[in-house]
């Protein structure tokens, strides 16, 4: 293992990182819901598309405005500084092969990094611990696969 | 209020998510990247929002409420099924793929990069998929 120092960023990590779980712990407390991305997005796509046992009316309009929240915050940002740019790679394909199995497996796995990583990891989730160690795990390997095996440049 | 306080946590989530270094997904990359040039800094992401969530979290288990009266509703299930680590396997390929899990999928939305809406139209359809293959009883 090689860390890269210069691309360490620990400060920010961290704060950011106490961000997400204040923020977290806001919704718990004050709402009751779990702050998970998937469950929350899932949850309300179940309701637009029709009713599963699972989507009640309740609480919809408050994952609606978790949500709404997540993508106004690149815009708060920007009114106070510049917004740190992204660097993707892959093509469209693989794009598109990664939302999918994102959307599917987070979907089937009941949780993604926020919901199992964040919410479950601190509630000490015997499930979340597992999910979590499958999905870092996953993303381990196919980051080696891709980049050292195949030796695709990103 | 209570959509109030969801609307405010959801911006605190996404600033966090920005100023964690979460909306890049090259850093993403450069942290699953184990034997490569290898960016430790997410695993601080993890420890920061653990630490701050793990005292709330406990405390909302003791209550049946939430502050704003609504019900608590905290996860109940404690077995461990194929499920579960199929798909967060899965989840985990999709990861490592782009860099980009569902949180800040959607915090990039709004910054336009063509990517960002890409992969978030294709995971909208997996989650449409999850529901189809749900209908018609598989998994």
């Amino acid at each position: 293992m090689n860390v890269e120092w210069s691309l360490f960023t620990p400060w920010s990590a961290l704060a950011g990182g106490v961000l997400i779980g204040l923020a977290a712990s806001l919704l718990i407390l004050a709402n009751g819901r779990i702050a998970g991305i998937s469950g929350l997005l899932g949850g309300l796509l179940d309701g637009l598309f029709g009713g599963s046992a699972r989507s009640g009316q309740e609480g919809r309009g408050e994952a609606a405005l978790f949500l709404l929240g997540l993508l106004a915050a690149p815009l708060l940002w920007s009114l106070f500084a510049a917004v740190p740019e992204s660097h993707f790679s892959g093509s469209p394909a693989m794009l598109i092969v990664a939302g999918l199995l994102v959307g599917l497996g987070t979907r089937y796995g009941s949780g993604c990094t926020s919901g199992h990583g964040v919410c479950g990891l601190s509630r000490l989730s015997p499930r979340s611990l597992v999910a979590t160690l499958c999905f870092m795990g996953a993303g381990f390997v196919t980051v080696y696969v891709v980049r050292h095996l195949l030796g695709v440049a990103v | 209020m209570n959509k109030l306080t969801a609307l405010l946590a959801g911006l605190l989530f996404g600033v966090g998510l920005i100023l964690s270094g979460m909306t890049d997904p090259a850093k993403v990359l450069g942290f699953l990247d184990l034997t490569g040039a290898w960016d430790p800094s997410l695993a601080l992401v993890m420890v920061g929002a653990i630490a701050a969530a793990m005292a709330p979290m406990a405390l909302a288990r003791r209550r049946s409420r939430a502050w704003l009266g609504g019900a608590m509703r905290l996860p109940t299930r404690r077995d461990l099924d194929r499920r579960l680590v199929g798909g967060s396997l899965v989840f985990g390929v999709g990861w490592g793929l782009a860099g980009i899990c569902p949180g800040p999928a959607l915090t990039l939305l709004p910054l336009g990069y063509w990517q960002g809406i890409v992969f978030v139209a294709a995971m909208v359809a997996g989650m449409l998929l999850f529901r189809v293959l749900q209908s018609r009883g598989g998994g």
